[in-house]
This record gives C-alpha cells, structure tokens and sequence, in this order.
C-alpha cells in the first residue's frame, strides 16, 4: 500500500502516542521515536511500528512518534488510524476474521 | 452468575482517552460503555473506532460486562461503527435514540452478517437500546421486544427532555412518564431496565434524592457518568436483608421441590415461576456482589 | 564484592567510602558513645554585632575554605532562592570542592546545582535524593565520588556519630532578630517548621542565618536560638512565595487516585489500631494526602480522635484539626502556607525537630509511637521491597524522604500507588533501586486490589481484621502479573560499574547502590 498524504494521529496526552505519518517514497521504514519509556520499551514500541505498516503492506514510510507511555494495544491504535489516513483508505475490519 | 444479571451500574468511557480506558477497568462499575457516539467529535470518529477496537481485544477489563455505544441509526459511521464493534465481541451494542422496533431489526440483522462473515457465535452479541426521545418512550413496548438480542432499556433523559421541550430539572417530573413507560416496557419483555443519567456530578445529595426515585420505580440499573458516582449507584442497588431472606426461600424451595421431584414449587402459597427464581438469584447476586455474606446460598 | 542480606551487589569500599552492608530493620544496636560536634564554645561580648552586610562578608568570616562541608534545609521546597544565592558568591570567591550536603532533594533552576558541579564549586554530595539536570548528571558518571543519600531519621544519626560533619551551615529563615534568633513561621516568605535545621544549628562549625524579614529584637515566635548562631545576613529574597505554596496543596481529582486513597482509609478503619487515640502520617504523596477526607469522614462517623499527626503537614490536616479531629499535631515540614501559618495560630499545632520525628538513634522519636504511616513509592516489587528513588527507565526522581523511617517504626506502613503509570509498571519482580526493605511493609493499596505483607511482623492481625470487610484482597505477586500483562516486559536497564550513589538505610548500613547507566 502507498501513503499519499503526511497524518497524524493521537494525541500528546499521558498514556497516549502522538504519531505523525508521513509518505517516504523508495526510501523504505524511517522510525523516529521519543518515549518516555524509550529505555525500557523503545524496542517493543518499534517492533508494534513495523508490524502494523507489515500489515498492511506499506513498505515506504517516515514515521514520528512522541510516546507518553502509551499501552501496546494503543500504539497499534493509533497506528492503524495514521495509515489509513495517510493512505486515504477505509479500514477491512474483514481482515482480522482470520485471527479470531 | 450470568452477564445480565449484575448491571447495577454502567460508566460511559469516551473513545479519546486512552488513560481513561484503562483507568476505567478498575472501577468499580458493573458495565463499561465505549462510546463512540457523543463524547467523540466528527473528526475523531475513525480513531475512536480503533481504539475501542483494540482496547476491548487487548486489554479487556475482567469481571466486567463489555458494551459499545456506536453512533446513530441513521448516521454515517454506523456500518464502520458495526464492523468494527461486532468483532470486538463485546457483550453488547449500545444503540443511541431509538425510537421504532424495525431500527432494531435493521441493526440486529447487520450484526448477524458480520457475526457470519467473522465466524463469531450468530447471537452472541446483545443489544440495549437507549430511549432518547418521546417517540421513542412511546414505542418503547415493541423496542423491548423487537429482536431476542435485546436485553436492556435505557432512558437517555437530557435528549428526550430536549425533544419534549421540557426542562430538565433535579426533581424529575419532567421524565416520570418516560421512566415508567420504559420500565414496563421492560417488565414486559423481561429485559433489565436502566434508569437515567443523573448529570451534576458535584451534587452528591441531589444523586441519593434521584435514586431513592429510581429504586422505588423499580429500575435495575443507572448509568453513571463519572467514576464518583458509581458507589453511590452501587448501593441503591443492595438488596436489603428482607430481600435477601425472600430470594433464599425461593431457592431453598426450588431446591426441595427438584430434591422431592415434585413438578410444582410453591412459596407463601404462590408458584415459584422462572422469572420469580431469576429475580431470586439477581437479588442473590446483588447481595454478592456488595460484598453481603449471604450463608448457605443454593446455587 | 559482597551481597548485603537482601542480594543486593555492593563492593567493599567505594573511594574512601567503606561498606557496612545492611542486615536487618533492627540490626545495628545503639552506638554506644557520645555524639560528635563541631559547635564551638562562643564568647560574644555586648555590643557586638552578628550582622554582616552580604553574604560574601558571612562566608568570609565563617573561614570556609577548599574541601569543607556546607549545609542547608529545604523547607522552602521548590521556592528556595538562599542555596544559588550562597553557592553564586562561594564561586565568585573561588573556593572548590565542597561537600553539599542539603537535608534533602534539592530541584532548583537557574541556576542549577548541577553548573556548581560543573565547574567544581560542589565536589561531593549528601542528600535524601536529587533529580533533574542533576540526577541525569550524576546517573550518567559526572560527579567523581558517590552521592551518598539517607533518609531524613538517618542524616541527625549521621551527624551525631560523626559520619557527616558540617563546618558552615547556612539556614534560611523566614524572619530573624539581628542576634540569629529565627524562625520560619512568620514573615512574607513563611515557611512552616524549621525542622529539618534544627541538627544543623547545633552541631556545625559554623552557622549563618540568612533572612529577607529582619524583626525587632528579640523574634517571637524562635524557633532557633540565637545561642547557636555566628552571623546574620539580610537579602532582597529567599524564597518565591508562589512555589513555596499560595494556598493549600491542591488535592488530587484523578477518580483513579481517589479509588486508591478511599481503599487505603478504608483498610485504616478496618484496623483494631483505629480506635480514640491512634496516630497517623500521610507525606507528601497525592493519593497519601487524598486519603485524609475519607478517614476524616469515618472519624466523624464513629466518633474517633486521632491522638496526633506526624511529619510533613498539608492543609487538609490542619482541616482535620480544626474540626476536632486530631488532638496534637507535631510537623517537620509544612507543605504549604496554611500549614505554614498554622503553628503560629494554632496551640496544639506544633513544630517538632526532624530528629525528634525520625532519628532511630536517640532516645526515642516520634515514629517509635506511630500506628499508620502512608507512603508513596516508584515500585514495589514482589518482596514488599521499596524504590522511591529510580524510575523503572533508570533516571533519578525522587528522594528517599522519610520512607523508610516510617516503614522501619510505625506499626502499619502502607504503600498506596497505582499498579501501572503510563506504561511503567509499579508492581515488579525486583526494584531497580532498593531503598526501604520489604519486611518493613504491611500493605500494598492499589486500584486493582491490596495485598498484604506475609512477611511484616503485623500481617496476622492485619488480615484478620480486613478478613472482616469486603475490600479486595490479592496477592502481590497477582498483581504484579496483572501489569505486566498490560505493560508488556520492560527491558533491563544497562549499568556499568562505576557506583554513582550509595543508597544508606536508617542505620548508616547501604542498603543498595545506584550504578552509573551506560549509554548505548
């Protein structure tokens, strides 16, 4: 999938992640990430980052995260949000059938 | 102990906060409502869907019984809203302003095609419907009725009071009617019947003044709308001990009468029927859950 | 290297510094000695005048040189404006390698402690905790020796055995005569008790009040004696009123903080040591200083009194004493102007001596007689063991205050936190920094539950008595799966070697230690 536009999604409130998405066209995966949990859970927070572009295929992207100790299940929230706004494209809620 | 039994209290948890969704799961709230309705603004609508989504996947509160509130019937966002909301299997659907049974239907009907296309249990997931206007009040007797998902009824009172043009006022008068052509409604059907929001939440007398009017009414439940207000509702809802005693008679009787094979079981003369005994075993549960050791209960 | 009793790695010797490693709560028995001074016999004639015109003229004449220890309290909190004013002149005055030792955390900017560090003004530091530009400083190896850091019982002991020996101390007052006399309940910047002062005024070498208020000859109220005092000096400033505190503390709305502070009163008035008489303290903590409308509440309800209040004072205990409530309230600190003002205003409202509160090693403190103390923490971790000074990401946040004197004497120590914040778990299997021992604990409040101490000497009672109540009772271990479970594991933090700060326990044992964190 191609990003065609920058988005951003979340917010810079506490246990939230602000990111902003943005199209990095050839230029493959660019994470910049601020935590305030960068120490202990930088490494997870990325390996979320990749996963969610893995799912849904987008192999070109910049992406800026500034964590406020945001849960998993949150960073991949706002994840999904950001690409579908970047890529200008609904969600297919269809496709987690296979995972249940 | 079945889901629907304990539903005393329902807190409405907006879609935005990730803080409060999971600050929300540990209080002390029988039913947690995401909403993806009200408490989000038109531009967040897609967000909010997401994190409810993953929310409700990931990081489920225990012992708690799981809704969603999706927008309208008649909105934009309501088959997003479904498709997202059907696979997060909550508990239920909290469906805003309904005012006809076929809305009912119609929203019944879409759930059971995600439930197929997902692979989920057809029927699984329940509905409740907030009444929010006087159509809907007056229709409230086949809304109750109108899908075998359905098993509560709320009364949203600001909205029906606004499309009453009447005012809303700490007393109540304004909604009386409303509240009891939900409640029977609700007898009827027998489904749970949830009372309105009290909305000033610094006035903690003013709260007790409104649930002495929602216990005496006969209401199941209340929605909350912060977190103070939850022991409060909580406690309306304990059963007093003259209550508790009554619920364990009938179940002592139940008992005796399954242990003798007797076909028949009766109490004071009257027949124990099964929604005399799933009132026993609420009020049982009631108790249990307010922390009442209650002896020697028959399961 | 050795391993003290709770497993913790500690060298030998670290620099000059050697370890006696910690062995118990109760272990180390009483020194056996007199106590160590630095207070010089005085000869004053009349007419002879304790003022100096600046600061500059007082440090010169208190001969501070290269290498000497100087000394300050830190009960203007966030608002002290004496401790840069006193460290800018010793700079200009070029003097070097000073040991700072404050009473406790000291957070102030522009400047900071950190450029005295720097440039070699502060050579060495002994605190209750640092953070800020200055814990990152110290945790990524600036400083050449360790902080050494105790809790507030443990620096009078400190004193008094010799350990840490002050030879200028520098006590900024509130209001002060022209012959020392002072205090900090009067005057524009009024800071509450002078507690934290007190060991400082009788045991360093040399001690100058600093004031912005002088008073007429002699200063009424006196909290310190003019017996004990070298110089006077009178400056535009010490303190900013607004950080100091306008009013009173504001007390926390967050519903979730709320839940934490009602469970942990409820688990108060369960206790059989709630009765008419019962003594308590809540700190500083948010949820601690919360808790005290629900206990007030249950104390109104059942018609108890508390005996006394202990320690830091906030508003909402003065509250509680102004309804009848409490019947003496002994402060150390006062967290903020009403109960600043308090002590003046109030008969049974006191000022008490930080030693008098929390010395483990004098005749008996006021701790020794306490049933409730409420504390916060960092983390706890499976052992009831305590960390108030690393955050779970390694940086340095907070002070060891008076935690583990209130968790070494009173008879229920309670940590009321939450279990997750953000996404840093508090419940762990091991604390990063070990600063009070888990056997100290008797209880664990949190929203997902209390959990109570197998180990503290008070669990069988304690459990008893909630066994009679409805509140939720669970396993630490329970809960400490339950974050993890939300949080995800957290990655270990890398250290190396080199010992930046020696945490000491009530006894001058070390407890742990802090290692500087490696960059990666």
């Amino acid at each position: 999938m191609e990003l065609i536009k920058s988005a951003i999604a979340g917010t810079m409130e506490s246990s939230d992640v602000r990111i902003i998405l943005e199209p990095n066209h050839g230029g493959g995966i660019e994470i910049h990430l601020e935590s305030v949990a960068k120490a202990t859970f930088g490494d997870a927070i990325e390996a979320t980052v990749r996963q969610v572009l893995a799912e849904f295929d987008v192999k070109d992207a910049c992406i800026t995260l500034n964590d406020r100790g945001a849960l998993d299940c949150t960073i991949r929230a706002r994840m999904q949000c950001a690409v579908c706004r970047a890529a200008e494209t609904k969600y297919d809620w269809g496709k987690v059938d296979f995972h249940v | 102990m079945s889901k629907t039994e304990l539903m005393r209290t329902s807190l409405y948890v907006g879609g935005t906060s990730p803080a409060r969704m999971i600050q929300s799961g540990f209080y002390h709230a029988d039913c947690l409502v995401y909403d993806l309705e009200d408490a989000v603004s038109t531009g967040e609508k897609d967000a909010a869907r997401f994190l409810v989504y993953n929310a409700i996947k990931y990081q489920r509160p225990k012992d708690k019984y799981i809704l969603i509130r999706i927008n309208g019937i008649y909105s934009s966002e309501l088959d997003e809203d479904l498709e997202a909301a059907v696979r997060a299997q909550p508990d239920a659907i909290r469906i805003p302003k309904v005012e006809y049974a076929e809305e009912v239907a119609r929203i019944d009907e879409k759930i059971t095609v995600i439930e197929k296309e997902a692979g989920l249990p057809v029927g699984g997931i329940q509905i409740w419907c907030n009444i929010e206007s006087y159509q809907g009040a007056l229709n409230a007797r086949d809304i109750a009725k109108a899908s075998p998902r359905v098993v509560a009824m709320a009364l949203g009172a600001e909205d029906f009071t606004a499309s009453m043009a009447a005012q809303r006022t700490k007393s109540g008068w304004e909604i009386f009617y409303a509240r009891n052509l939900v409640l029977m409604a609700c007898r009827e059907a027998g489904i749970s019947a949830q009372d309105a929001v009290f909305s000033d939440i610094k006035d903690m007398d003013g709260l007790q003044r409104d649930l002495e009017m929602t216990r005496a009414l006969g209401f199941d439940g209340k929605t909350c709308v912060h977190p103070s207000q939850i022991d409060a509702v909580n406690a309306c809802f304990t059963p007093t001990e003259k209550e508790i005693l009554n619920a364990q008679r009938v179940l002592d009787a139940l008992r005796q009468a399954g242990m003798n094979h007797t076909g028949v079981c009766t109490v004071d003369g009257g027949m124990v029927d099964k929604p005399m005994e799933i009132r026993a075993r609420t009020v049982l549960a009631k108790a249990k859950a307010a922390g009442i050791e209650v002896g020697g209960i028959v399961q | 290297m050795i391993k003290n009793c709770l497993g913790r790695e500690l060298p030998e010797r670290i620099g000059d510094y050697v370890v006696r490693p910690y062995m118990g709560p109760y272990d180390t028995p009483a020194p056996g000695k007199t106590v160590v001074t630095r207070r010089m016999a005085g000869h004053w004639i009349p007419g002879e005048s304790k003022r100096k015109e600046t600061l500059r003229d007082a440090i010169l004449a208190s001969g501070l040189k290269d290498g000497m220890t100087i000394s300050f309290h830190h009960a203007f909190r966030e608002g002290d404006q004496v401790i840069a004013q006193v460290l800018t002149v010793i700079r200009e005055l070029g003097i070097k390698n000073l040991r700072f030792a404050p009473s406790a955390v000291v957070n102030i900017r522009n400047p900071s402690i950190v450029d005295f560090v720097r440039d070699g003004t502060i050579g060495r530091i002994e605190a209750s905790g640092i953070r800020g530009e200055l814990g990152d400083s110290v945790l990524a190896g600036e400083m050449e020796n360790p902080v050494i850091l105790r809790p507030h019982g443990a620096r009078p002991r400190a004193i008094e055995a010799g350990e840490l020996q002050i030879d200028v101390a520098f006590i900024g007052a509130s209001a002060a005569d022209d012959y020392g006399n002072c205090t900090g309940q009067i005057g524009p910047n009024a800071c509450g008790s002078l507690g934290y002062a007190f060991v400082d005024t009788y045991h360093a070498g040399c001690v100058i009040v600093v004031t912005d208020y002088l008073v007429e000859y002699p200063c009424v109220p006196r909290s310190i004696s003019q017996q004990y005092v070298d110089y006077v000096v009178e400056v535009d400033s010490i303190g900013d009123p607004s950080k100091i505190g306008a009013g009173a503390a504001r007390v926390t709305k967050n519903p979730r903080d709320l839940l934490i502070a009602e469970r942990t009163a409820n688990l108060i008035t369960a206790s059989r040591r709630f009765k008419n008489g019962f003594s308590f303290q809540t700190g500083a903590g948010a949820i601690s200083i919360a808790t005290t409308k629900y206990l007030a509440d249950c104390m109104k309800e059942r018609g108890i009194k508390a005996g006394f209040a202990l320690g830091g004072i906030p508003a909402a205990i003065i509250d509680m004493y102004d309804k009848g409530l409490i019947r003496v309230v002994e402060c150390s600190q006062s967290f903020d102007a009403i109960a600043a003002q308090a002590i003046v205003s109030r008969p049974n409202v006191v000022e008490i001596d930080n030693a008098d509160y929390a010395n483990a090693y004098n005749k008996g403190c006021f701790l020794n007689r306490e049933d409730f103390g409420v504390l916060g923490a960092l983390e706890v971790d499976t052992d009831f063991h305590v960390n108030i000074l690393t955050g779970s990401s390694g940086e340095m946040m907070g002070g060891l205050g008076g935690g583990p004197d209130v968790a070494g004497a009173a008879e229920i120590p309670i940590v009321a936190i939450p279990i997750i914040r953000g996404r840093t778990p508090s419940i762990v299997k091991r604390v990063r920094t070990l600063c009070t021992p888990g056997e100290t604990i008797a209880a664990v409040v949190t929203e997902a539950g209390i959990a109570l101490n197998p180990n503290h000497k008070n669990y069988a009672e304690l459990k008893e008595d909630l066994e009679k109540t409805n509140l939720k009772l669970v396993t630490i271990e329970e809960l400490q799966q339950l974050v993890e479970g939300m949080t995800g594991v957290p990655k270990p933090i890398q250290t190396t070697d080199k010992v930046v700060c020696i945490v000491e326990y009530r006894d001058g044992t070390v407890i742990d230690v802090i290692r500087e964190v490696s960059t990666r």
